[in-house]
């Protein structure tokens, strides 16, 4: 046979069928849903008198409308004060109940945001195919499975055939060598990686990250950085299996059991790009040469190191960029030539389904212990992506460091990263975001996202504007 | 879904590059669970000078005068115009259902963002891909004549300029044909039932953890 990407394998071992036209039917093993894409897709359900094809397949959570804080989650879904949110999330419970799917809701202590809620539980695994109403859906990527974002259209279709009508897609390969420095992270690999590649550069590809500082990284580190490939344009971002993977999968909640381990394991250690296969791009990056990241735009792809300068329109040829840039600079209220050090902040959000989970608090309250959040700094708050994740941090004491240093600590939702619960940005405001996106009002209207890591927003938390995380000493060692 | 076959339609411009979902329909929209009534809300930031919230009197707001959907020479137009890497961001299908519901039936643009672009075909909205340079001279051309309509055949896979000229285009045939027919893919699919089912059998000898019920 001849030689294959991992891309490539999960493709062909989920293909039911392929047409003349070159669409093929892939089979889908795990279905994640949450309140916003999925109303519409069981009206449509209910409207044709269809049943979901395989009741198994589906698993969901609300996260984006869920309030995250404490005093308000105590209540359950009638304690949600904005309407309109709150009939979202109980739409999402009656379906579920209608249906028969398995839901974790408001206040399980399994809920959280869907991309974190799935690994943590075992319930997206190696080699699955893995689909969500939900673009950040590459994150269950980071355990060598085909995952992906859908439309409410296509939610509605895999809830009735259990399929998708898809077709192939390119195969690109991110690859990432050397080490990293102390300080730097996943996100700022795969804020470089976007920086670099450009938010169209993945279009229409699958992108496998690799190479060294990949492989070095967590498997939370590798979701922070599959989780971005949409930022590049790519719907697909994935890792290949490791002795990493199988000792992060083994024992959780819905992982195989004894009776059927050694199976999965033995496949699953196929599941990597061979050596000879056939990439149609490939990028590479050298990890000692990245330093922490911040974005100073409204695109992912304006995105400079720590000590860089805001740049100027006439800095770049292209016209289309040229109109872009001088947009996002009066957007973001920045100057040409000011350093990034610069910039005062007004909010620090951590959180989000890029970086939220607990090897990133541990991080953030590395930064933040026995400091104080600067008085200039009007809210910084840290919402953990799952229950389970809330709890692993609050025995490890990381709230307490949190509220000691002046840090919110609050209940898992998606939170401020798309600000449709109450958190949000006012206009104007600058926020230091571990989020995905620094798109116009994404954070609230007028707000202006930059997006860095859980150690530089901390750091930032504390200096009250950016600086570089690696100066601060007594964090260098455990961050 | 709407058959789509020819649209002879007004084209309205959307002058810049990277043109995201949450520009499309900004979040506070997205709480509805209806497919419709989004129309009103569509570029809600830039079309709008006061914040947009759910339940408002639109008719009450005030325009943005600069913005170019709100200019009375666009109005009723069924043809958007755009840039590159159009619809990029999230998932929401409620982008090209905001689309939609303002009446928009084509998408012009030199590249567009895969799920968008993806979600447009489901809701019996034809986006189009153009060479850059094509786009540019049609923004040119639009710019210059108030009313510039064109027609947009899909049997032929051609857009007629007002001068009579043809500009083809390519589209998956699968897609040209859903659209055409107005087919639910979800029918489609269903044809190939027994071909799901035994593909789940033999999957399941090959990875039988995967069929392991989640019970609750």
């Amino acid at each position: 046979m001849a030689a294959q990407t991992l891309y490539d394998k999960l493709w062909a071992s989920h293909l039911v069928n392929e047409r003349e036209d070159g669409t093929g039917l892939l089979y889908i093993d795990r279905h994640l849903l949450h309140e916003v894409t999925s109303p519409q897709a069981f009206e449509g359900l209910r409207l044709a008198g269809r049943k979901p094809w395989r009741i198994d397949a589906n698993l969901a959570t609300p996260d984006h409308n869920v309030p995250s804080s404490i005093a308000e989650r105590r209540a359950g879904v009638a304690g949600i004060e904005d309407p309109v949110s709150r009939t979202q999330v109980e739409t999402l419970d009656e379906n579920c109940a209608e249906f028969g799917v398995l839901e974790f809701t408001i206040n399980d202590p399994r809920q959280g945001i869907v991309h974190v809620v799935g690994p943590e539980q075992g319930a997206t695994l190696p080699g699955m195919t893995v689909v969500c109403g939900d673009s950040h859906t590459a994150t269950h990527g980071a355990l060598g499975a085909l995952a992906k974002g859908i439309g409410t259209s296509e939610v509605e279709h895999v809830l009735a055939t259990q399929c998708l009508i898809q077709r192939k897609l390119k195969n690109m390969l991110v690859k990432v060598d050397g080490e990293l420095q102390a300080g730097v992270t996943a996100k700022d690999i795969v804020l470089a990686v976007v920086g670099v590649i450009g938010t169209a550069g993945g279009t229409g590809h699958a992108i496998e990250f690799g190479g060294e500082a990949i492989r070095a990284l967590s498997v939370e580190g590798r979701m922070t950085v599959c989780n971005m490939a949409i930022e590049a344009g790519a719907r697909v971002g994935m890792v290949a299996v490791d002795q990493v993977t199988l000792d992060y999968v083994k024992g959780r909640p819905y992982a195989p059991g004894p009776d059927t381990w050694d199976q999965a394991e033995a496949y699953w250690g196929t599941l990597y790009s061979d050596p000879d296969a056939h990439f149609d791009a490939i990028v590479e990056l050298d990890a000692a040469t990245i330093q922490p990241q911040v974005t100073w735009g409204t695109s992912p792809e304006m995105v400079l190191p720590v000590d860089g300068l805001i740049p100027a329109a006439e800095d770049y040829t292209d016209p289309t960029h040229r109109v872009a840039v001088k947009r996002a600079l009066e957007y973001m209220g920045l100057k040409p030539g000011m350093a990034i050090t610069d910039i005062q902040l007004d909010r620090v959000f951590i959180g989000s389904c890029t970086n939220s989970r607990i090897e990133d608090l541990r991080s953030a309250a590395a930064v933040v212990k026995g400091k104080q959040v600067a008085s200039t700094i009007k809210q910084a708050m840290v919402v953990p992506g799952s229950g389970p994740v809330k709890a692993q941090a609050e025995a490890e004491g990381l709230d307490k460091i949190f509220t000691d240093a002046g840090l919110e600590w609050r209940a898992p939702s998606c939170s401020m990263c798309l600000a449709m619960n109450a958190d949000r940005l006012g206009s104007g405001e600058h926020c230091a975001s571990t989020s995905n996106r620094n798109f116009e009002g994404r954070q609230g209207y007028g707000g202006r996202t930059h997006l860095v890591s859980p150690a530089m927003a901390a750091a930032a938390a504390v200096a009250g504007h950016f600086v570089d995380v690696r100066v601060m000493v007594d964090a260098r060692e455990s961050v | 879904m709407e058959k789509f076959d020819v649209l002879d339609g007004i084209v309205a411009p959307m002058d810049r590059a990277n043109v995201d979902t949450d520009m499309i329909i900004p979040k506070q929209f997205l709480k509805s669970i209806k497919r419709t009534g989004f129309g009103p809300n569509l570029f809600d930031e830039l079309r709008y000078l006061d914040v947009g919230e759910p339940g408002q009197d639109h008719s009450r707001r005030p325009l943005n005068p600069d913005f170019p959907l709100n200019h009375e020479r666009h109005q009723g137009a069924s043809i958007l115009l755009a840039r590159e890497n159009f619809g990029c961001g999230s998932s929401r299908e409620h982008a090209p259902w905001a689309l939609l519901d303002h009446g928009f039936r084509v998408i012009i643009a030199p590249s567009f963002a895969d799920i968008f672009y993806n979600n447009c075909f489901k809701n019996g909205i034809l986006p189009i891909v153009l060479d850059a340079q094509v786009v540019h001279e049609l923004f040119e051309a639009q710019h210059a004549t108030p009313g510039y309509r064109l027609i947009v055949d899909l049997q032929r896979k051609a857009i007629e300029r007002p001068d009579g000229e043809d500009i083809s285009f390519e589209v998956d045939e699968f897609r040209r044909q859903c659209l055409l027919h107005g087919h639910d893919d979800i029918d489609i699919t269903l044809e190939d039932a027994d071909e799901i089912r035994v593909f789940e059998q033999e999957y399941r000898q090959r990875a039988p953890w995967i069929f392991a019920a989640t019970g609750s």
